[in-house]
């Protein structure tokens, strides 16, 4: 092998290692908050025993994890069973492949970037059903059941709501769609594409299985759903993978309807000099860390739905209400109407 | 004209924008948690917590073994025996209380006549060992020497009550 081929593949690594390392660490990191904010918000103060306020914890549980045994039922299938987890968490992690993080930040700045997102997004339910039916046990299975429909019906209205975006920015690409918001907040496609970020941003809460959408979990009903017979790393690993898809989904629906790692006072006199030291990245996280917020915030206020409600919310209106919009996008993007699309 | 206002107003979710809002309240509210080893909730002087018996300033233990307490305890946690004393007064030979049976009802303490059996406000203890829950005369009275203090000044503050 030359030298110039070592000498590239070492960079992918270090640039892999450099993506991979900060998102476990945030997912650690969104436990723990996750923990704290549902807490404040029912007048509990949530961790602090370990370490100062708490901040140990997310790591305690993870070595408790760690030391558990990894129960496999006797009548499961063996194979499926421990892979199916890994299923779930490579296609969490493969999706960041493609996630920009500021202008040219980026691992595989490939022009297909929205597909490939959502085509390794959709294979994460591959490991959900995997892992419900190599249990064999009665709620596994029906929480990978509820889990497969739902993420179904909602990547439809994830995809339609795409569209939008897509047409607007005219690429695939994440990055060109990033730069095609440029101009001040008031040019993100959040107010031209209002109800499509609605229904985006509402299909990425289920799509992640995470409450008011975790029919797939269901505590009260099966009681774990697809994962109640895994014990130890291998609920771990489970655990892990939703956490990355929430903090991808996050940073998507940033990057597609929030301007990405665009600053918000762009365009505005005197706050834009004021702000233009700040690197792209920081606002791309901040924005992140906001929907984020949302996401705790949902599972703190809201009930669980019922399956049948789930269904119906996602085929009988978020799908006419995207295909609807889009007919007005299509429209707006004809006419090169408003500050956006001139 | 009522269902297009429901329909206008569960489009622009509004209750969902509600429901945000009570739990965005409550995250800034004061936090009701108490560190318990550390803060611990105030007491009531009628607290019924673990039971003593009491003795009389002069040392002479209040116990006439006239039984009440065991006749109105409700979960037949207390078991008593009496014999008269060298000095002709009747007394308790043995005076057990399973804490595993009794419900902590403080029918004994209203019952008492002489204000012998009572339950202090300690909530905290524990046993050891099996049987340990069968608490003795003697550590009965060893309880209620250590913390007559306690005791005293908690019947003193509920005394206009009763």
């Amino acid at each position: 092998m030359d030298l110039e081929l070592i000498k590239t593949i070492g960079w992918i690594l270090v640039k892999i290692v450099a993506i991979i390392v900060p998102v476990i660490l945030t997912i650690v990191y969104l436990m723990y908050f996750e923990r704290k904010v549902i807490g404040f918000m029912q007048a509990r103060v949530g961790p602090n025993r370990v370490g100062y306020r708490g901040l140990l914890q997310p790591w305690a549980d993870g070595i408790k994890l760690l030391f558990k045994e990894v129960l496999v039922p006797s009548s499961s299938n063996k194979y499926l069973f421990i892979v199916a987890p890994m299923i779930t968490m490579a296609a969490a992690m493969a999706a960041w492949a493609v996630v920009p993080f500021g202008t040219g930040l980026v691992l595989a700045n490939i022009n297909a970037g929205v597909l490939y997102i959502l085509a390794v997004m959709s294979l994460g339910v591959y490991g959900v059903i995997i892992a419900g039916w190599a249990s064999n046990s009665k709620y596994a299975f029906l929480g990978a059941l509820r889990c497969s429909a739902q993420m179904i019906s909602y990547e439809i209205a994830m995809g339609f709501a795409l569209v939008g975006v897509l047409m607007a920015a005219g690429s695939l690409n994440l990055t060109e769609i990033v730069m095609a918001q440029q101009g001040g907040f008031w040019h993100w496609y959040w107010i031209p594409l209002l109800p499509l970020f609605v229904v985006h941003w509402v299909s990425s809460v289920a799509e992640t299985n995470r409450a008011p959408f975790d029919i797939a979990e269901g505590e009260s009903e099966i009681v774990a759903g697809f994962h109640v017979e895994y014990s130890g790393m291998a609920f771990a690993v489970f655990f892990l993978a939703e956490y990355a898809n929430m903090i991808l989904l996050a940073l998507l629906a940033a990057i597609f309807y929030m301007g990405g790692w665009l600053s918000p006072f762009e365009g505005i006199p005197y706050l834009g000099q004021w702000f233009a030291f700040v690197p792209g990245p920081i606002w791309l996280i901040l924005k992140t860390c906001l929907f984020l917020f949302l996401y705790l915030w949902f599972r703190a206020t809201f009930p669980r739905f019922r399956y049948d409600q789930v269904m119906r919310l996602g085929w009988k209106v978020y799908i006419p209400v995207t295909l609807v919009w889009i007919v007005v996008v299509a429209l707006l993007v004809q006419f090169k109407i408003g500050p956006w699309f001139s | 004209m009522k269902k297009l206002k429901f329909y206008i107003r569960s489009f622009l979710l509004w209750e969902l924008f509600q429901g945000l809002g009570v739990t965005g309240k409550y995250f800034f509210k004061r936090k009701m948690t108490l560190m318990y080893p550390r803060q611990k909730a105030p007491k009531s002087p009628r607290f019924r917590g673990l039971h003593a018996l009491r003795r009389y300033p002069n040392g002479e233990e209040r116990c006439i073994a006239c039984k009440l307490c065991e006749a109105v305890c409700p979960a037949l946690a207390i078991t008593i025996e009496s014999a008269p004393r060298a000095d002709g007064t009747r007394r308790t030979t043995r005076y057990d209380i399973d804490l595993f049976k009794c419900i902590y009802c403080g029918f004994c303490e209203e019952s008492c006549p002489v204000d012998s059996i009572v339950e202090t406000n300690i909530a905290e203890f524990h046993f050891e060992n099996r049987g340990e829950q069968i608490i003795n005369k003697e550590k009965l009275l060893e309880i209620g020497d250590k913390y007559e203090k306690q005791i005293a000044k908690d019947r003193a503050a509920d005394a206009p009550y009763r």
